[in-house]
């Protein structure tokens, strides 16, 4: 019944100080509130909008590309970025290095009993931000929340629908021998900076994380050579995870140049700290790109041209090898393969 | 990075490459033993080898301290943290050497054992701080260059009278390896490894000094030269020896001038001495028990030795029959010799711990110059 | 064994440690095995402490020798390294 004093009255989120607890994902009055009162005006959109369980949306002119990524990454907030920035630009990328547009997302959200609204906000906040610079819609979601103790404060679980246009071929098994290997910038920075959150590291550095949507410089990349055959970004595993697996799926090897390859001194540094090696520290905003060699010149000025692709360069190029071996010219006159990362690189004191 | 990388930079490589090629007698062989793993890293990692003539041959020595922690040592960690529920703190190296039952530190952390990565001695006290109601205990590898350290929190415990803290003391030392080296009889009777020289450790050399191989110079006529960590400092010492050897000299030098002195570090020496002792005789993975080779915690900071404080019986516990870790710890075989390498042991599953650590040869070789036994064909 | 690295001391703290930089990275570290350290020296760090004291003057000699600025096996950069 309601009340005569304040009719239909709903006692708001407390965005301050409030904190996530079961109810939240139960799917009651709670839930719908989480939803009402953070969601849908951050992601703001006419699918969401609508409010039924899944978003329609409008019949395109080409292939249908899907991807999906899952984010788990602790602390929730570091240098350069977060959770949520990470989530958009992960799943955006991942379409775009499909030679796809990226179009719509879809999130799903567990959240850890306790996590503070005020997090949560933050988060969302910055989602919202990234899908709007990445020109893509946030349509439908989820969340469910899990006890205390079960989660690391928040996991997103991202999907991201886009369009292929026809006739556009872009994939691992595409690398030809004697094709130009690309990447688009410095190496490291991203792993780097949530290795410098790690309170027993204890090391300080004025390294950001690298995450940004990379659609719109893989769209310039595109227009300067239709014909580029491979787009990957290298995340966890770093460089040298992503040259062997396309060198793998594409049956080539590969010969690099370690003085061609673009780390940043204050990576280079903090890796020599851990006994890490940067060609396996995972990266949030940077693309491998293949082509032929007669393109690689305007694949790099059309990087170049944009502000995430500044650093771009060649670094190396495919050849052929049976044995699929990722190998590099080293700074110090050497040869060494660049092997599939084993198990965790784990900090070594020896 | 300064005093990094001007020590990396290859120009310089080629000068000295270069010297190395006009002073070697063509008409013999050198086959060098870098002892220290960090060297053997090193060595794979820069490609160094590329560099050097046919007739310089580099043997991979056992001073990789992950290397050659025996089966049974994991097992005691294992056994503290599965079974009597200890907080395990360990250095990242020794998370996957593997042991008994198909377990090793990081697959019992799967199954539930409290095992955590530290970046430092340190770390590990202050995990004991802060958990004051659980036992805290500390895995401590390594030769001479993390003993120290290691000296330092058992005082500090000692000092601050913590309760929950103890140390698994599996410190090694690098000259009884040398020695053992030395006294096998594929080197000292047969002649089947020669080895000309020695390139001595880096970083233990700080701590300890260039003292103490003298021995090894005039004892066995063998020279030694201590290098740096860097690759120009391992070319230069190469160098060097085959100088030595061409002088028919037997001295030993130090290439590492800017960090090594006589004497080593006495401040380091007197808190080492201050806790530990010698131990009879340890068990090492491929070389079985050396005499004089590693440290135990004296009695009076006997609260703080976890073998001790858990009445911890040692277990020793055979290799897989068919792994050679231990001859090519002993540089009497190579990676490729083994039936095992490349097949059934790989860095994602290791057999011995020669392809666990990096700086193993198995691991080293397999991971930086595998390519070189096969023909691969450039485009 | 022994991954160690040379770092630049930039600040003395009060606990017996100080503050290294290694190529603009700084880390807190321990000097309870190092007697005299002045900010400005170069130590040699190894899991959170430093092992000894880099001389810088050994250090360009070395490099000069590798250079070959002191191209023969004689002059002091090579005389240090064989009176070891």
């Amino acid at each position: 019944m309601d009340s005569a004093v304040k009719p239909h009255y709903v006692r708001p989120l407390d965005l301050k100080r409030g904190r996530i607890d079961m109810s939240h994902g139960a799917g009651g009055r709670a839930s719908a509130q989480l939803v009402r009162e953070l969601f849908a005006p951050a992601f703001d959109n006419p699918f969401l909008g609508e409010g039924n369980d899944g978003a329609r949306l409008p019949a395109a002119a080409g292939r249908l590309v899907i991807a999906t990524d899952a984010h788990v990454v602790s602390p929730l907030f570091f240098p350069g970025g977060d959770i949520g920035c990470l989530s958009v630009h992960g799943t955006v990328n991942d379409v775009a290095v499909m030679g796809a547009t990226p179009l719509y997302l879809s999130a799903s959200f567990i959240l850890e009993e306790g996590l503070a609204l005020a997090d949560l906000k933050r988060i969302v906040d910055s989602m919202a931000g990234a899908a709007r610079e990445a020109g893509v819609a946030i349509v439908t979601g989820d969340t469910k929340v899990v006890e205390r103790g079960k989660g690391d404060g928040v996991f997103i679980s991202t999907t991201g629908v886009g369009v292929l246009p026809d006739g556009r071929d872009i994939g691992g098994a595409n690398a030809r021998a004697g094709d130009a290997i690309l990447v688009s910038g410095t190496i490291g920075d991203h792993g780097v900076a949530i290795l410098s959150m790690r309170e027993s590291l204890a090391f300080e550095t004025e390294i950001r994380s690298d995450t940004a949507a990379l659609n719109g410089l893989i769209a310039g990349a595109l227009a300067a050579a239709p014909g580029l055959r491979v787009l990957r970004d290298p995340t966890r595993g770093g460089l040298a995870t992503t040259l062997n697996e396309i060198a793998s799926q594409s049956g080539v090897g590969m010969l690099i140049d370690e003085s061609a390859i673009p780390v940043r001194p204050q990576v280079a540094a903090a890796c020599e700290f851990l006994g890490l090696d940067p060609l396996y520290v995972a990266n949030e905003g940077k693309v491998v790109a293949i082509c032929a060699a007669a393109d690689a010149s305007a694949v790099l000025a059309a990087m170049h041209a944009h502000p995430l692709g500044r650093d771009a360069c060649r670094i190396g190029n495919v050849t052929v090898d049976a044995h699929r071996f990722v190998q590099m010219q080293t700074r110090f006159g050497g040869r060494r393969v660049v092997d599939w990362l084993a198990g965790e690189q784990l900090p070594r004191i020896c | 990075m300064k005093y990094v990388d001007e020590f990396r930079d290859g120009a310089r490589a080629r000068t000295i490459a270069a010297r190395i090629h006009a002073e070697l007698d063509s008409a013999r062989r050198y086959s060098f033993m870098e002892f220290c793993g960090g060297h053997t890293h090193a060595i794979s990692h820069y490609g160094i080898s590329d560099l050097l003539p046919p007739q310089v041959h580099m043997i991979h020595g056992p001073g990789c301290p992950v290397c050659v922690l025996p089966i049974g040592r994991i097992d005691l960690a294992i056994g503290l943290a599965l079974e009597r529920r200890v907080i395990l703190c360990t250095y990242g190296d020794t998370m996957r050497v593997p042991a008994s039952e198909g377990l090793s530190l990081i697959k019992a952390k799967a199954r539930g054992a409290d095992i955590r990565m530290v970046y430092s001695a340190a770390d590990a006290l202050a995990t004991a701080k802060a958990n004051p109601d659980r036992e805290v205990v500390f895995l401590a590898i390594g030769f001479e260059t993390t003993t120290p350290p290691t000296a330092l929190v058992v005082r500090q415990a000692q000092a601050d009278g913590l309760r929950n803290f103890s140390v698994l003391c599996c410190h090694v030392l690098t000259p009884s390896a040398i020695t053992h080296i030395l006294e096998s009889p594929e080197v000292r009777r047969f002649g089947t490894v020669p080895i000309d020289g020695f390139i001595g450790p880096a970083h233990v050399s700080i701590v300890i000094g260039s003292a103490p191989y003298e021995h090894f110079a005039e004892e066995y006529r063998k020279p030694v030269v201590i290098a740096g960590f860097e690759p120009l400092d391992v070319m230069q010492a190469i160098l060097m020896l085959v100088r030595q050897v061409n002088d028919g000299r037997a001295e030993v030098e130090n290439e590492f001038v800017r960090a090594v002195t006589r004497d080593g570090n006495a401040v380091a020496q007197a808190q080492v001495a201050e806790v530990f002792e010698l131990r009879p005789s340890f068990e090492w993975r491929g070389l079985g028990e050396v005499p004089y080779s590693a440290l135990r915690i004296r009695d009076r900071y006997r609260e703080f030795d976890a073998e001790a404080r858990f009445g911890l019986a040692y277990r020793p516990v055979p290799d897989n029959k068919a792994c050679e870790c231990g001859a090519i710890l002993r540089g009497v075989k190579k990676p490729t010799d083994c039936k095992l390498f490349g097949t059934v042991c790989t860095p994602e599953t290791p057999m011995g711990s020669c392809m666990v650590s990096s700086e193993g040869a198995c691991a080293a070789h397999y991971t930086y110059r595998r390519f070189r036994d096969i023909d691969v064909k450039v485009a | 064994m022994c991954l160690a690295i040379p770092a630049r001391v930039t600040e003395i703290l009060e606990d017996g440690r100080a503050i290294v930089d290694l190529g603009g990275v700084r880390r807190p570290i321990s000097l309870a095995l190092v007697e005299d350290c002045r900010i400005g020296d170069y130590v040699i760090v190894h899991v959170g402490y430093a092992l000894g004291k880099l001389d810088a003057e050994e250090a360009e000699r070395t490099l000069a020798l590798f250079s070959g600025l002191d191209a023969d096996a004689a002059g002091p950069a090579a005389d240090a390294m064989r009176a070891a």
